[in-house]
């Protein structure tokens, strides 16, 4: 399975990163690289292990649903880059 | 008189307590030390100067009153992927260089708490990605051992800082090892507790399912006594189990006669340095000799590890790190629209390697690849989990190298990610079965290089690995050998 430049190129448009002409030749080779190591997880027979994608045994964590104070609206804006009117300022969308 | 920063959380404490030393003194002698020394190892991040000091003088108020407890007026380094209200808090990443929290980790409130004292933030892989702390973004630390060698990861500021008497005692992360390997590669104790154990609320994301935070500590004492500061239930961390928290201090010096230590036959043989084969050798003979019972066990996907590793890793990674966006908070860069602006952002943000471990992830998780790649790992993982939990039958803890080999160059693995992953083989197994390790120092290389020992206990038995790590170091001198800085 191994990664063509364009599906790298793919990749790094859904991560949201834009990657330089020799950067897109040098990650092409590093992940497949990496991807052809983690191969050999293919080769061990899973047949109806269920996935564990958590260790610990809580299932649900409930509280009772109570008001508490959150973060100040000052305080979660403060290391905001833009801000306007008590909120996040983005660039123009529409 | 030795200076006081040279001291130990256990040593220190109790001429604290007595008022023979204040606060403010060892406060004020380690702000100058690393003033003067650090430089030359770059452990430090950022150094809180003025906050350390109000705290150290807070500490002299309440020893004074009588209200102290076992850390107060302690100086501590914290690892720069714990959050810390109104103190920069960057995970070693240009998108978070000027970032300053505005709340504390339930970790560093406890902290607060018991009245320790904060030094600064020590460096760190960028976003704890990495096995050698060469992928800050504000450059590499450097082991006070050797300066030309690595001081392991991702948790190389805290280990050195630790070893080169920077701080009394630091906190650390640990996602694949990264509390462990450093600790070995610098000589301290370091200890990852149980998945759950503490809370990881204000614990920047790497793996969530993988993360833990623990202590890195001069000796087993102080690792047991940080621990009890941070362990237990958070509301705030829905993964943080309500289990009560034993008094670690307790198993401490207590005999280890016929303690069971399993010897995983997979972690010795191939691809293991032989100075430290024979250095954990040298290891399980002082057990033998203090009534330990060794046994060979057999953990045998131990092989698969480090590929369903970076699997589940980098998914989790690729997910939690979606969250910088340049909106927030953090680094923003300009573009024509908000499509460019993120991936400007993030580009110029990140570096190289927290980009490939993204792009690993995204690529694991996208359409068509999901089934081939990351729930075939989680079913990796599982066995992974069952193996201990079999050898966990036979045996009390497990004893094992932590590294394959001692610290190596800087520079000698940034090319390859792949060797560089490669040498986490012996403590990613941990975090992917949620089960808590301990690095324990029990020799040298013949460059001077130190070597630790690992402990692997089955969950939530970090009293017993307390204890073995306790006699070991009690059976042996390593912990008092200082690297010549």
């Amino acid at each position: 399975m191994a990664l063509t430049r364009e599906e790298v190129l793919h990749v790094a448009e859904l991560a949201r990163l834009s990657l330089g002409p020799q950067e897109i030749e040098l990650f092409t080779r590093q992940l497949n690289d990496i991807l052809a190591y983690v191969e050999k997880l293919q080769a061990l027979d899973t047949e109806g292990v269920s996935p564990m994608a958590h260790v610990v045994p809580v299932a649900n964590a409930f509280r009772e649903d109570e008001v508490l104070p959150g973060l100040p609206r000052e305080l979660t804006l403060e290391n905001a880059p833009a801000r306007e009117e008590g909120s996040f300022l983005v660039p123009r969308v529409i | 008189m030795e200076p006081l920063y040279r001291l130990s959380i256990s040593r220190l404490a109790p001429l604290l307590a007595r008022g023979e030393v204040s606060p403010v003194e060892v406060t004020a002698q380690l702000l100058e030390r690393i003033q003067e020394r650090d430089r030359e190892l770059n452990t430090y991040l950022t150094v809180d100067e003025p906050g350390a000091l109000a705290q150290a003088r807070e500490a002299a108020a309440r020893l004074d009153r009588g209200e102290a407890g076992p850390l107060t007026g302690i100086p501590l380094a914290l690892k720069d992927v714990l959050v810390t209200r109104n103190l920069r808090t960057t995970c070693a990443s240009r998108i978070l260089e000027n970032f300053i929290p505005p709340y504390d980790a339930t970790v560093c409130g406890r902290l607060r708490q018991a009245g320790a004292v904060f030094l600064g933030k020590v460096n760190m892989d960028e976003f704890a990605m990495g096995s050698s702390t060469e992928n800050s973004a504000f450059g590499p630390t450097h082991n006070p051992w050797h300066r030309d060698y690595i001081p392991g990861g991702s948790s190389g500021g805290s280990a050195a800082a630790v070893a080169a008497d920077l701080c009394i005692a630091s906190l650390g992360s640990d996602t694949g090892g990264s509390i462990r390997q450093p600790a070995s590669h610098c000589g301290v104790v370091g200890l990852k507790p149980t998945y759950g154990r503490v809370s990881r609320y204000g614990l920047v994301a790497y793996a969530s399912s993988l993360d833990q935070i623990g202590p890195l500590t001069k000796e087993v004492r102080d690792a047991a006594l940080l621990l009890q500061a941070i362990a237990g239930h958070d509301s705030r961390d829905s993964t943080s189990v309500p289990y009560p928290v034993p008094d670690y201090q307790e198993a401490l010096g207590q005999e280890i006669r016929g303690l069971k230590l399993g010897v995983p036959r997979e972690y010795f043989g191939h691809g293991l340095d032989p100075e430290v084969e024979a250095v954990v050798q040298g290891a399980l003979k002082t057990y033998a000799s203090l009534g330990a019972e060794l046994l060979e066990v057999s953990l045998p996907h131990t092989e698969y590890a480090v590929a369903a590793y970076y699997v589940v890793a980098v998914a989790e990674a690729s997910s939690n790190l979606a969250r910088y966006d340049g909106v927030k908070y953090g680094l923003r860069a300009e573009g024509r629209n908000l499509l460019e602006m993120y991936a400007q952002t993030r580009t110029g943000g990140f570096g190289a390697e927290v980009r490939r471990r993204i792009m690993l992830g995204t690529y694991a998780l996208s359409a068509g690849y999901y089934e081939a790649y990351y729930r075939k790992a989680l079913q990796v993982r599982a066995l992974i989990r069952r193996d201990f939990e079999a050898a966990f039958e036979q045996c009390d803890l497990l004893a094992a190298p932590v590294s394959p080999t001692p610290a190596f160059r800087l520079g000698e693995k940034v090319a390859d990610p792949l060797t560089m992953y490669l040498s986490d083989i012996f403590t990613i197994s941990a975090n992917l079965s949620g089960i808590p390790g301990i690095s324990v120092p029990c020799g040298f290389s013949s460059l001077g290089l130190p070597i630790g020992l690992q402990l692997l206990g089955p969950p939530f038995g970090e009293a017993v690995l307390l204890k073995a790590a306790y006699a070991l170091e009690q059976a042996t001198d390593f912990h008092r050998r200082k690297p010549d800085f």
